[in-house]
């Protein structure tokens, strides 16, 4: 899987925010904390109200400043996957070119379902989602929602569409 | 607070709603003033956008004073007046930066929804579906104005609400559909559609250095307000031969400059309906084509056509070959607000336009179901309603 997105930082400033891990539960919703065990290795927790915890153990296994991060879990972890995020300037100075690229192994065989499950999306596009809010964070400063605002009913449909993505 | 709310087709009403607050750092609350039904808002009110929820709040023409800012606004202060534009956009973003407000990358929180449908996002509007934002609107008392830094225009003179209140729409969008046509000296700009838009547009093109600007209608009291804006005027349901008329008053030429104020709408443009292909014409109840088609026919070789009229979906026999064989250039797309509105203020405080001459009605903002209705069923009548908040209500239901 692989997405991509220009962001209008330059890959330093986005490389600096992707690589202190503390900072990617504002940007992955579903992600509760990150904690940082040493220089390569975080311990990742994602909780759905009403289901049970994940965590993974993530190694950095590749990184090149300012222009890529590899990681993959660790042996024994709940979850199996690699990623890599990779930041390259865009032409004419406009940006940077953000490609980030998911692969799952499947443990079991119940992996991807469970992630869809988890996510209520799909994977693909719960990383497009997940991307588009670093973008929002980092252009924007905030993630624009409409959850909590007005409207003539009972209930929040609003929400609905914001949670379909 | 009160607020004009839609529930499904034909069918919107004023409920008591919660107030808006604060949700994110850089929203300001805004208390409205006056408040204005666009003509788009007819698609809402027809029932002909997807993505509406019962209970939507509609509105987005729409000024008033700040009553509340977010942690991160620098610019505005409580008590600041203010005209906010319809469309939102982040400021931050290239499209923003490179002054395409209206196509901003950050401000639509279902950007997913026109990624599928168009391949891309576009900005977040108020009061205009959930494709495009599902942002609460401004038909109401009270609304929540997101990048409160970047859309609102600040306005301290003395100039009365009326005079100012297009600025959050239709004068900026009738003037830049002129505008990026370039007008040289001694052009003929042709605008179809009297309507609240087509009116803006014709008097820009005045403004703008137009040697003749005509405007096309079926609607007398619409064509009387275009010649009051400095237009001649066509009633298209009274000459034989449209092209032939057009042609007749430019030497044979056509116009250099063709404006489809009128526009179509698509039912079923998003991600979770397919699209189809029933079109649904804006202000004119003609053919739905066949406004875009015409203008294209009408236009003069090596013309500009430009379209502000909103489109969404997808339309048949659109005539390429017209286009191409003429050299027309085509220019459209919503209007990017935040580069036009100071420039356009400084115009109406110097007295070179007064936008609130196309106002026919001034009513309360109780009244906005009636007003919906008249503005949709009797275009002679009804042009332009403002709604005040608060104020009385005074028109009669109608059923």
């Amino acid at each position: 899987m692989e997405t991509s997105l220009t962001i209008n930082r330059t890959p330093d400033e986005l490389f600096g925010f992707w690589r202190n891990f503390e900072n990617l539960p504002r940007v992955m919703e579903h992600v509760e904390s990150v904690t940082i065990l040493d220089e390569r290795r975080s311990l990742w927790r994602v909780r759905r109200p009403g289901e049970d915890v994940i965590e993974w153990d993530s190694e950095v296994i590749n990184e090149h400043p300012n222009e890529l991060i590899a990681w993959r879990t660790l042996e024994g972890s709940d979850v199996h996957h690699a990623g890599t995020i990779r930041f390259s300037p865009a032409p004419g100075g406009q940006g940077t070119e953000v490609k980030l690229t998911v692969e799952y192994e499947v443990a079991g065989g119940k992996f991807i379902a469970a992630l869809a499950k988890l996510f209520r999306r799909s994977p693909e596009q719960q990383m497009r989602e997940d991307l588009r809010h670093f973008k929002q964070i980092m252009e924007a400063g905030e993630i624009p929602t409409t959850i909590g605002q007005p409207a003539g009913r009972e209930e929040n449909k609003t929400e609905k569409y914001e949670e379909a993505k | 607070m009160r607020a004009l709310c839609w529930h499904g087709k034909e069918k919107v009403q004023v409920d008591t709603v919660p107030d808006p607050k604060i949700l994110n750092p850089r929203d300001a609350v805004i208390r409205i003033t006056s408040t204005a039904i666009c003509g788009s808002d007819l698609h809402l009110y027809n029932g002909v956008v997807k993505t509406m929820e019962a209970g939507d709040i509609l509105g987005h023409e729409f000024m008033g004073e700040v009553v509340e800012t977010g942690s991160e606004v620098k610019k505005l202060m409580v008590g600041d007046r203010v005209v906010v534009p319809f469309t939102i956009a982040c400021g931050q973003c290239l499209s923003c930066q490179q002054e395409f407000f209206s196509l901003c990358d950050n401000s639509n929180p279902n950007a997913w929804i026109p990624e599928k449908a168009y391949g891309d996002t576009t900005a977040g509007l108020f009061g205009f579906s959930h494709m495009l934002g599902g942002y609460a609107g401004g038909q109401a008392e009270y609304v929540r104005v997101p990048f409160a830094d970047v859309g609102p225009l600040k306005v301290t003179s003395g100039i009365p609400d009326e005079k100012l209140l297009f600025l959050s729409d239709i004068f900026p969008t009738g003037y830049a559909a002129v505008e990026r046509c370039k007008i040289k000296h001694g052009d003929v700009v042709a605008v179809w559609g009297c309507g609240p838009v087509g009116q803006m547009a014709i008097r820009s093109a005045s403004i703008l250095g137009a040697a003749k600007v005509i405007g096309i209608d079926r609607y007398a009291s619409r064509l009387a307000l275009a010649e009051k804006g400095g237009a001649e005027t066509i009633n298209y349901q009274e000459c034989e031969d449209l092209e032939q008329e057009i042609k007749s008053r430019t030497g044979g030429r056509g116009p250099d400059v063709c404006v489809d104020a009128v526009g179509m709408e698509a039912h079923g443009t998003t991600a979770m309906a397919k699209i189809d292909r029933v079109k649904h014409a804006m202000l004119l109840e003609t053919d739905r084509p066949y406004v875009l088609r015409q203008v294209i026919q009408c236009c003069r070789k090596g013309g500009r056509v430009s379209i502000p009229g909103v489109y969404v979906g997808l339309v048949d026999k659109f005539p390429i070959g017209t286009a191409f064989s003429k050299g027309l250039t085509l220019t459209m797309g919503q209007t990017h607000m935040q580069k036009y509105m100071k420039p356009l203020f400084d115009l109406v405080e110097a007295g070179r336009i007064d936008p609130s001459e196309i106002i026919t009605h001034r009513v309360s903002l109780e009244d906005a179901p009636a007003a919906y209705r008249l503005f949709r069923d009797e275009k002679n009548e009804a042009v332009k309603f403002v709604l005040k908040p608060g104020a009385p209500k005074i028109m009669p239901e109608r059923n």
